[in-house]
């Protein structure tokens, strides 16, 4: 999936998380998170499994987790890449 | 047995992934009215993933969807059908062709998902005059409708009156409901009593659904659930009486009698039918309800 424009999901409320998707020559993603030091791998593999499953190969994925659960940040990623590329 | 259905707003993380220990008997995972069109896209797919991960949690799942006169009631069943849920919610549900039309998308995805054909059940939701009158009809529409649910708010604002703690305006609607319902064999939920903090009118109102024939009630208020469940429960008296009604039976079987008395009183066929519902009761309260 080709990411062609910003877009946004997901809120700041706890146990949620708030994710920007914008179009990016590589893949990257910022986490900023309440539980970073103890998540930060697990959070990114969530990240990377989403991207992968879409076919996404270039874009930068800002992540702000407020103790979201992993069904949860796999959710949001997903709907902001979806919407990022034009499929919502 | 469902003795509650609690209604869960289908784009909140924090409330989603609590829905199985709040005491309900059922959740209904709502993607229509607490969901604002901008969201729906994001709800569906966070309440897919939710049931994808939480898997059998004891507590059963119903999905409300969207509206079939809108754009989203495809999508919506796209997304969680592939997670087997026990029902889904048509909603403002007026006539049988509804649940057709509903029915019919849920079996086509259910081959195209390999599910079993009628794993997803139907509950629709009736909430105008067009519904209410038309509620024998929609019961049997079709054989994935396991349930009926009375939405008292749109269908007193369909009616143009105004909705009371009382109820006297959602009388007829309640009654005509359980008589649907009933003669079509399946259970009926009463609508939810809103005002959260009125313990004492959720009560009266939930002990007058359940004095005409109502299964249970639908709740928005995780406080309202224990209330509930209180009330739709049988006392431990009944539970007893039922276990002496069947016992006196087998007995009597035993012993070659045709015609039996318990309490100086004969026991016919609606005591004993009556007997099975509660010991029924009895056992499914310590499990929640799977099908």
């Amino acid at each position: 999936m080709e990411i062609k424009k910003t877009a946004t999901a997901g809120t700041l409320e706890s146990s949620d998380a708030y994710v920007v998707a914008e179009p990016f020559d590589t893949l990257e993603v910022d986490l900023t998170s309440v539980v970073y030091e103890q998540f930060k791998d697990e959070i990114i593999s969530q990240v990377k499994a989403v991207t992968d499953a879409l076919g996404v190969s270039k874009a930068k994925i800002t992540i702000n987790d407020r103790g979201a659960v992993d069904c949860v940040i796999r959710a949001r990623v997903e709907t902001a890449l979806k919407r990022a590329g034009g499929e919502m | 047995m469902r003795r509650t259905m609690l209604f869960v707003p289908g784009n909140s993380p924090n409330l989603l992934m609590n829905f199985d220990i709040l005491g309900a008997d059922s959740v209904i995972l709502d993607l229509e009215d607490a969901v604002s069109p901008a969201e729906k896209d994001s709800a569906r797919i966070l309440v897919r993933s939710m049931l994808q991960t939480m898997g059998d949690t004891g507590c059963e799942v119903i999905v409300r969807i969207n509206p079939v006169d809108t754009d989203f009631w495809k999508e919506d069943l796209r997304e969680v059908v592939k997670c087997c849920p026990s029902m889904i919610m048509p909603t403002k549900v007026g006539g049988p062709e509804t649940v057709k039309q509903v029915a019919d998308y849920i079996g086509q995805l259910e081959k195209e998902y390999g599910i079993p054909e009628g794993t997803v059940g139907i509950i629709p939701l009736i909430e105008t005059a067009l519904g209410v009158e038309n509620a024998f009809a929609i019961a049997g529409a079709d054989k994935r409708v396991r349930a009926m649910l009375l939405g008292g708010e749109d269908l007193t604002a369909d009616l143009r009156c105004k909705r009371t703690k009382e109820g006297n305006e959602i009388f007829y609607a309640r009654s005509r409901m359980v008589c649907a319902a009933r003669a079509c064999g399946i259970d009926v939920y009463d609508t939810p009593f809103t005002d959260v903090n009125d313990m004492e009118g959720l009560r009266k109102d939930a002990e007058l659904a359940k004095s005409l024939g109502f299964s249970g009630k639908s709740s928005i208020s995780p406080g309202h659930v224990a209330a509930i469940n209180e009330i739709f429960s049988p006392t431990q008296e009944e539970i007893d009486y039922a276990h002496e009604v069947m016992d006196t039976i087998e007995e009597a079987k035993r012993q070659g009698k045709g015609v039996v008395a318990l309490r100086g009183k004969m026991i016919d066929a609606p005591i004993v039918n009556r007997a099975k519902q509660v010991i029924e009761m009895e056992e499914a309260m310590f499990g929640g309800v799977r099908q």
